[in-house]
C-alpha cells in the first residue's frame, strides 16, 4: 500500500517535471570552423556539449560549424533565431555585426557574441582573457630558447592576437632580455597545410620555440618533427607532440555556457560583458612538460600571480617598437587599451598591417 | 635553402596529384569541380585506413578508391545521366566536405606517425643534394612519375590520342567509332582517383593528422592550375612547383622580417598565377590548341 502511494507520487511528480519541461530551451551555436579541428571550435562545442550535461531534456541545442565570417553568417543567425532558438552563441569575432543585425530583428531572442565589442539590450559579449596563459608561455619561451629567437604563427593581424604577440614577448623578456619574436601570418584561422609550412619556414631560420595563433595541431606536429619545442593551441595537443609540447593555454568555454544558459532557464538573462581569464577557470594552462623543474616552477609562479591578481600582464614602462611610450612605469593596461591594441612591443619581427 | 626547396616540393605534391588528374578528365572534355570533396574523402579514408591498419600503401590505394567512389558518383549523374557537370561537381564538393566530415569524426585528435622517408645511405643524407633530391617520402616522387607517364600517355600513346579526340570532337570521336562514354567514364575516374591520393598525400604526409575540410581550398587551386598549364601536364609541374614555392617564399620573408607588408606576400602566389596566365593567353593559338573543344558539353550518341 505504501509503496502504491509512493510510486503514484513519483509518477506525479515526473509527470509535473516533464510538463514543466514540455518545451525545452532552444539553444544555438554558430562556429567559424569545424567541431573537429581540435582547436577553437571544438573547445567551444565542448563546452556546448557542457550544457546539455547539465541541463538534460530541459535544454536543446543546435549547432552550424564552418559558418564563413560575413553575408553567410548573417543568413544563417537569422534562420536560428526564425526556428525557435531563444538564446544564440555567435562564437567568432567576424559574425559581430551579423549578430547585431539580426539581434534587432528579434528582440525576443537572447544573443551572445564571442570577443566582440557591441552590445545590445539582447545581445551579450564574452570573452577569454588568453593573453594571461600567453604570458605564461611566453616565460617558458623565453627560457627555453637558445637562438633568443622565438616563433609566433599569426592568424590575422586583429587586437585578439596582437595582444597575444605582446605579452608573450615581454613575459619572455621578463627573463630573458635578449629575447625576439618573429610572426608570420599565415591569412586563416585553420589551415593546416600553410600552418605548417610557416612553422618549418620559422625553423629553417632558426627560431627555436613555436608558438600559434592558429587552430589546428600542425605547427606542434611540424615543430615535434624538427625536434623544436612548440606550444598546444585552444586544446592540449599533447598527444601532436609528445616531445615537443611545452604545455597549452586551453579555452575552457563550459563553465560560462553552463552559468549563462542557467540565466536563461531561471528567467535571470541580462545583457553582460564578460572577459575571464585564470582567475575565472576560463583560461586554463595545460601540465608542464619537456623543460627543466626551475622553468615549469617559474612559469607557476607566473601563472599563480596572474590568477591571484598580483601581476597584469601588460605593466609599465612599455615602449612601443616605434619608441612610442604606451604604458609609464607603475601603469596596467586598460581592457579598452588591450581591445584595440594595433602596436608591437620592441623585439618583435614581422610586418603589423594597421 | 634545403628546407626551403624540400618545403616546396611537399606543398606542391598534392597540387600535382589532384591537378594532373584533373588534366586528364578535361582532356576528355569533363569538366569536374568536385576536386575538393574528392580530395577530402580521399584524406579520411587514407587517414582510417592508416589509422587502423598501420599500413601506408593500402592508406593511399584506399584513398585512390575513395576518390574514384567520388568520381563514379559524378560520372553517373554527369555522363550517364546528361546533368549538367558544373552545377554536378558543385554538389560532389558539398557532399565531399560533409562527408568526410562524419566518418572522420572518430579521428579528431589522433595523431599519426608521418610515414618513412625514403633513404638511401650515404647519398640522401650525405649532402644537399642529396637530401634535397631523395630525402622525401614515396608520393613526391609518385606525383613525379605521374606527371611524366600523363605526358607521355597524352601525346605519344594511342589511348591518349583517342582520350583527345573524345574531349575534342565527341560526335567525330563516336563517328570514329570510339566509345566516347568509356572513355570519359574511365579519365573521369582516373581523375577522382588522384584526387583521392593528392587528399591522402595531406592526411598522412603532409601533415599527418585528420582535420575537417583539411583540404582548406587546395582543390579549387588545383583547377586553377590546370587552366594555368593550358592543360599541358609539363606546364602543370612548372606551375604547381612556381606556385607552392612563392607560397614557402612569402612565410620565409614574413620569418626575416623583410618589412614587406604581409597582404603584398600573402597574394604574391595568386598575383604570379594571374600575370603568368595573361602572359600565356595573348598567344591565342597557344591556347586554343590545347584547350578541349567539347570541354563541359554532355555527349548524346545520335545514332
Amino acid at each position: 500500500m505504501l509503496r502504491k502511494t509512493l510510486l503514484a507520487a513519483t509518477l506525479a511528480l515526473s509527470a509535473a517535471a516533464a510538463a514543466a519541461q514540455a518545451e525545452p530551451l532552444k539553444v544555438g551555436f554558430i562556429y567559424v570552423g569545424p567541431v573537429g579541428d581540435f582547436g577553437w571550435t571544438y573547445q567551444h562545442d565542448q563546452g556546448r556539449q557542457a550544457v546539455e550535461a547539465a541541463y538534460g531534456e530541459a535544454v536543446e541545442t543546435t549547432f552550424v560549424e564552418s559558418v564563413p565570417e560575413g553575408a553567410d553568417a548573417e543568413r544563417v543567425i537569422r534562420q536560428l533565431a526564425a526556428s525557435g532558438h531563444k538564446l544564440i552563441f555567435t562564437t567568432s569575432f567576424g559574425f559581430m555585426d551579423a549578430t547585431l543585425k539580426v539581434a534587432e530583428q528579434f528582440p525576443d531572442v537572447k544573443f551572445e557574441h564571442a570577443t566582440g565589442f557591441k552590445t545590445a539590450d539582447n545581445v551579450a559579449i564574452y570573452n577569454a582573457r588568453f593573453y594571461e596563459g600567453r604570458a605564461v608561455i611566453g616565460t617558458i619561451a623565453g627560457r627555453m630558447t637558445k637562438s633568443n629567437k622565438i616563433g609566433y604563427i599569426g592568424s590575422f593581424p586583429i587586437p585578439e592576437v596582437v595582444m597575444g604577440v605582446n605579452s608573450a614577448l615581454l613575459a619572455a623578456q621578463a627573463v630573458n632580455p635578449a629575447a625576439e619574436m618573429h610572426v608570420v601570418w599565415v591569412n586563416s584561422w585553420y589551415d593546416p597545410g600553410r600552418e605548417a609550412d610557416a612553422a618549418k619556414a620559422l625553423i629553417a631560420q632558426g627560431i627555436d620555440v613555436i608558438m600559434q595563433h592558429t587552430d589546428s595541431p600542425a605547427p606542434l606536429q611540424a615543430a615535434e618533427a624538427a625536434g623544436v619545442p612548440a606550444f598546444g593551441q585552444a586544446s592540449d595537443m599533447r598527444r601532436f607532440g609528445p616531445a615537443a609540447q611545452l604545455t597549452a593555454v586551453i579555452d575552457d568555454w563550459a563553465p560560462y555556457y553552463v552559468e549563462r544558459v542557467g540565466a536563461m532557464l531561471d528567467d535571470a538573462w541580462e545583457s553582460t560583458d564578460t572577459w575571464g581569464g585564470l582567475a575565472e577557470g576560463e583560461v586554463v594552462i595545460a601540465p608542464y612538460w619537456n623543460m627543466p623543474y626551475e622553468v615549469a616552477t617559474e612559469a607557476a609562479a607566473v601563472e599563480r600571480s596572474i590568477r591571484l591578481g598580483r601581476h597584469h600582464p601588460f605593466t609599465g614602462p612599455i615602449t612601443d617598437r616605434d619608441g612610442v611610450e604606451r604604458l609609464a612605469a607603475g601603469e596596467t593596461a586598460s581592457d579598452e587599451m588591450l581591445l584595440g591594441m594595433n602596436w608591437f612591443v620592441k623585439g618583435v619581427v614581422g610586418d603589423l598591417p594597421n | 635553402m634545403e628546407p626551403f626547396v624540400i618545403s616546396v616540393m611537399i606543398a606542391a605534391t598534392p597540387f600535382l596529384f589532384a591537378a594532373m588528374g584533373e588534366l586528364v578528365a578535361e582532356r576528355s572534355g569533363v569538366l569536374n569541380l568536385g576536386l575538393e570533396g574528392m580530395m577530402l574523402m580521399g584524406a579520411v579514408t587514407a587517414f582510417g585506413v592508416a589509422f587502423t591498419t598501420g599500413s601506408t600503401v593500402l592508406a593511399v590505394a584506399a584513398g585512390a578508391l575513395a576518390g574514384a567512389a567520388m568520381a563514379l558518383l559524378f560520372a553517373v549523374l554527369a555522363i550517364s545521366l546528361m546533368a549538367n557537370q558544373a552545377a554536378t561537381g558543385l554538389a560532389l564538393t558539398i557532399f565531399g566536405v560533409g562527408a568526410s566530415g562524419l566518418i572522420g569524426q572518430g579521428f579528431i585528435g589522433q595523431p599519426l606517425p608521418p610515414p618513412v622517408k625514403l633513404a638511401i645511405p650515404g647519398l640522401s643524407d650525405g649532402t644537399m643534394a642529396g637530401r634535397i633530391l631523395l630525402g622525401h617520402d614515396a608520393l613526391v616522387y609518385l606525383a613525379l612519375a605521374m606527371a611524366v607517364a600523363v605526358a607521355w600517355f597524352l601525346a605519344r600513346s594511342r589511348a591518349g590520342l583517342a582520350l583527345r579526340a573524345v574531349g575534342d570532337s565527341a560526335d567525330s570521336a563516336h563517328a570514329l567509332g570510339l566509345n566516347v562514354t568509356a572513355t570519359r567514364y574511365a579519365a573521369t575516374l582516373f581523375g577522382g582517383a588522384m584526387a583521392g591520393v593528392g587528399g591522402a598525400y595531406l592526411s598522412l604526409a603532409y601533415t599527418p593528422m585528420w582535420g575537417e575540410n583539411m583540404t582548406a581550398g587546395r582543390g579549387w587551386i588545383a583547377l586553377a592550375l590546370v587552366v594555368f598549364a593550358t592543360w599541358r601536364p609539363g606546364r602543370l609541374v612548372a606551375g604547381a612547383y612556381l606556385f607552392a614555392a612563392i607560397t614557402q617564399a612569402q612565410f620565409y620573408g614574413q620569418g626575416a622580417g623583410l618589412g614587406v607588408p604581409q597582404q603584398v606576400l600573402a597574394m604574391a602566389p595568386y598575383l604570379a598565377t594571374i600575370v603568368a596566365l595573361v602572359i600565356i593567353s595573348r598567344d591565342r593559338a597557344l591556347t586554343r590548341a590545347n584547350a578541349p573543344a567539347c570541354l563541359g558539353r554532355p555527349f548524346r550518341a545520335d545514332r
